[in-house]
């Protein structure tokens, strides 16, 4: 816009929006904070904001005693690998729906769509009672795949509007030079992609790392991600502010970093498209 | 070798049947083009010879053998596409390596044929930069270059030029001329600039409506056009056409006449008219002359004419010249 | 456009996707749907027969189901409320020049990354514990009582914390509908006459009105099955029961599986029929 701002407006506009910023960032913030503080300056009254004894205690107490690492490792596993293999098997039909759309490529994406919206609270039952019969009841792989086909829709989604902002000619003159159907994909098309693989590999791994339903209700002390570890500490005895900040900053900050550089897909991807 | 033969091919797409049956003949080492408006189902019918689609009906022979129900991967075919389709995220190298590293050719073989079509082609300075990093016209040297190292049987070519300005088309338009005469292989070009046709084929192929109009040498179709259809479209400018009184006295319902086998002057003549526009153009003179009870007739006059807006202006047909045509169109 | 080999081929690659989810979708629901009709209580006698639709009719007449849905709909239009109006309002502001946009940009997206045990253990502890919260230091900071938040004013606390989690994504998604509106329109109207209110009435909301179906259409379908921040915080006590939450408390809590399918089955027709909008929409979309 060619048009000239006065100095005091944007002085105006840039005080609000960081007040209203930092409002809504406050409780992260304060988790953090409290992280570092000694349980008793943790409930001091009044709050003390940054002038306390600063200590990494709670990090160390709360990794002995609940076995973080263990925890964490379950997270990386189960989000990492439901979202690659999500994208493992939503590439090839992501590749058919946009480059070899039929009348029917459209109602079968919606359709994908519509198993999205269908509530877990609907289907808890059966499912657990299949994982009991499988012997899937709290293990990584159970859970993974589990979280691997809640988000198989937006995988799918995410990469045909990505693919399909690919020219068609690309891939024909692939197949002219003599590439077979995976040279094809492997070659042209994945590494052209990679940017909106990329970006679908990140906002899952962030949705799969938060997911919270199936977690808690399929999965116990042996498999539970970070989402359990953290929901344990909702029992009330035992509550140590500091601790649970703690534990709350370590489940929370490896999210929340990944997450700033993945705003941009956000919208993409959770919008299905609808927004760019 | 690269003989194609189409045997009463057709195409549909639903229930619009974009080609028509066709039988062709493409000789090995020929440059063939198809020209036609747009629409006309001269990309089809090439996407058809490609493999990039099936045909509905009919059978493609390549050297012989039939290749129809062949993926375009295995007919031994190369083709520029009209947007170049070079793959952005390799360079000018890998791209040109590519249908090699495809075929499963040896590294050092590779690089030999790579380096060799990047010197044929102007591209050894550039062959680390990537596709983004190039002119219109160094991307089509480079889709060019991925053609012919693979050494197809057959070159297609689909509307490569339309993508470029004036000048640089003159020049790549002489270039693949000669890289036909250096090659030696079929090329099959689609284009729907006659005046491409016109420069570079030894055998023109007028489509219209998924039907093939004519097939000869372009100068065959200039002179001797078989419909109105195919005399309007060859030739630049186009043809002039009389119906009428004008045109029974010549002997014919509908006739043509070239704008350069007309006589102008500026005293006498059959026709009187008087001049609208007048483009010198140095070497010619492109006329455009209302004459009475004829319309407005294109005429290609000598550089130096000196005819301008509002002068009257006296035409005569070469009656040697002329072309006939009865009531459905036909030549006579 | 294509040959039958590619069309062949397609199929084949989008198999797999396919049947996996067709397999998700079919096979729980089936076996949802044939519970909802039995008497079946696992730890009290099993399965217990064919019940018709005794249990369709047991969940809505039962006394927990209304207020549930009461729950749900407050619960619901609240987060719906609070994060259209601020999101379209902070949308407005981020779009303005300012210094360090991006700082701040990222400062109100942080929310929405946060798991939702996280965000509901740091809210329900840190912020609205009666004795050690910081709510309740600043209330009494002012000479007031402190609220016991999550007992007395249970639902709005969990609109409060749902929202903060929410408004990040109504705002980034407004943003970017913002971002999109041609400045030549806004000029072109002011030169029009029209003063600041009317061009929001008139350019502004008209051009965000798609954006903001799109975002009360995927909030719904996403709050419509909130959990943990349910499960942490009251555990469904103090009338914050949902409709999800009073169904996943009939499976698990009470293993009233008969009774729960039931209750399934209506979430899963309730969650169809926002679907079915949210699909025209995007469906509108995939054509254009």
């Amino acid at each position: 816009m060619a048009r000239s701002i006065t100095t005091q407006r944007k002085t105006i506009n840039t005080v609000l929006a960081w007040a209203i910023g930092l409002l809504i960032f406050f409780p992260i913030l304060w988790t953090i904070l409290t992280s570092f503080k000694t349980e008793a300056q943790a409930i001091n009254d009044p709050p003390i904001f940054l002038f306390f004894d600063w200590t990494l205690e709670n990090y160390s107490v709360v990794q002995e005693r609940s076995n973080y690492a263990r925890f964490l490792w379950n997270s990386i596993f189960i989000a990492g690998g439901s979202t690659l293999l999500g994208v493992i098997i939503a590439i090839p039909a992501a590749w058919s729906m946009a480059f070899v759309p039929s009348k029917r490529t459209k109602d079968i994406l919606l359709w994908m769509l519509s198993t999205k919206m269908l509530p877990a609270v609907g289907v808890l039952y059966p499912i657990y009672l299949l994982f009991i019969k499988f012997g899937l009841l709290d293990s990584v792989l159970g859970l993974t795949i589990v979280i691997m086909l809640i988000n198989l829709p937006i995988i799918v989604w995410m990469l045909y509007t990505y693919f399909r902002e690919i020219p068609v000619d690309i891939l024909e003159a692939a197949r002219m030079d003599g590439a077979s159907l995976k040279s094809e994909i492997l070659y042209v098309l994945t590494p052209m992609a990679v940017p909106g693989i990329a970006s679908t590999l990140l906002l899952n791994f962030i949705l799969a790392w938060n997911e919270a339903f199936w977690t808690l209700n399929l999965t116990a002390a042996k498999a539970g991600p970070l989402t359990a570890f953290i929901a344990s500490y909702s029992s009330p005895e035992g509550l140590f502010y500091a601790k649970l900040s703690a534990a709350s900053t370590m489940a929370i900050l490896p999210i929340l970093i990944l997450g700033w550089f993945s705003q941009k897909q956000l919208v993409r991807g959770l919008t299905f498209g609808a927004v760019k | 070798m690269g003989r194609i033969t189409l045997k009463e091919v057709t195409k549909s797409f639903g229930t619009v049947e974009v080609i028509k049956p066709i039988n062709l003949e493409i000789e090995d080492g020929e440059f063939v083009v198809f020209v036609g408006p747009s629409g006309c189902g001269k990309s089809t019918l090439l996407r058809l010879i490609a493999g990039l689609e099936d045909v509905t009906s009919g059978h493609i022979e390549i050297n012989g053998t039939d290749a129809t129900a062949i993926p375009p991967a295995k007919r031994g075919l190369a083709m520029v596409f009209q947007s170049y389709a070079l793959y952005p995220h390799m360079s000018v190298r890998k791209n040109i390596a590519f249908p090699l590293k495809m075929a499963g050719v040896d590294k050092t073989e590779i690089n030999r044929k790579v380096d060799e079509a990047a010197r044929v082609l102007n591209l050894s300075d550039y062959i680390d930069r990537r596709p983004g990093q190039l002119s219109g016209g160094q991307r089509q040297r480079v889709a060019i270059g991925r053609a012919i190292v693979r050494e197809p049987d057959a070159f297609l070519f689909d509307e490569p030029l339309s993508n470029l300005d004036a000048a640089l088309r003159g020049n790549m338009r002489l270039e693949i001329s000669e890289l036909h005469q250096t090659l030696a292989t079929t090329m099959i070009y689609v284009t729907h600039d006659q005046v491409e046709a016109m420069t570079m084929a030894n055998k023109i192929v007028v489509l219209r409506d998924g039907i093939i109009e004519q097939v000869g040498a372009p100068i065959d179709l200039y002179k001797n056009p078989r419909n109105l259809f195919v005399a309007e479209f060859i030739g630049s400018p186009k043809m002039n056409i009389i119906k009428g009184d004008a045109a029974t006295e010549l002997g014919a319902p509908t006739v043509g006449i070239r704008p350069e086998h007309l006589e102008v002057s500026k005293t006498k003549g059959k026709w009187k008219g008087t001049v609208g526009v007048s483009e010198h153009l140095g070497s010619d003179t492109f006329l455009h002359i209302e004459a009475e009870g004829i319309g407005t007739v294109n005429v290609r006059a000598d550089g130096e004419i000196d005819l301008h807006h509002g002068d009257v202006a006296w035409l005569t047909p070469q009656v040697d010249k002329l072309h006939r045509f009865d009531a459905t169109g036909l030549a006579i | 456009m294509a040959t039958q080999n590619s069309r062949s081929a397609a199929r084949l690659m989008m198999a797999p996707a396919v049947i996996l989810l067709l397999g998700w979708m079919l096979v729980p629901l089936t076996m949802t749907l044939w519970f909802s009709f039995r008497k079946y209580l696992p730890l009290r006698g099993g399965d217990q027969g064919w019940v018709g639709f005794d249990n369709y009719v047991r969940f809505v007449s039962s006394s927990s189901f209304w207020p549930s849905v009461q729950t749900t709909l407050i619960i619901v239009g609240g987060v719906l409320i609070i994060t259209v109006v601020f999101g379209i309002l902070l949308a407005l502001l981020l779009d303005q020049p300012m210094w360090g946009q991006g700082v701040v940009r990222i400062l109100v997206i942080a929310p929405f990354f946060v798991m939702p045990t996280v965000s509901a253990l740091v809210w329900k502890n840190i912020f609205m514990d009666p004795v050690n919260g910081l709510f309740a230091h600043l209330w009494k900071f002012f000479g007031a009582t402190p609220v016991e938040w999550l007992s007395q004013a249970s639902v709005q606390s969990i609109i409060m914390i749902v929202s903060w989690q929410w408004l990040p994504f109504a705002t980034l998604i407004l943003l970017t509908a913002v971002q999109s509106l041609d400045g030549e329109r806004l000029e072109a109207s002011e030169m029009d006459g029209a003063n600041p209110l009317q061009r929001f009435g008139y350019i502004v909301l008209p051009h965000l009105a798609r954006a903001i179906t799109i975002v009360v259409l995927i909030q719904t379908i996403f709050l419509l099955s909130i959990f943990a921040e349910i499960f942490v915080t009251t555990g469904g006590a103090f009338g914050t029961k949902t409709l999800s939450y009073l169904i996943f408390q009939r499976v698990l809590e009470s293993q009233n599986i008969g009774l729960g399918s039931a209750g399934g089955i209506y979430a899963v027709i309730l969650a169809n029929i926002v679907a079915i909008f949210l699909m025209r929409i995007v469906g509108k979309n995939l054509d254009a």
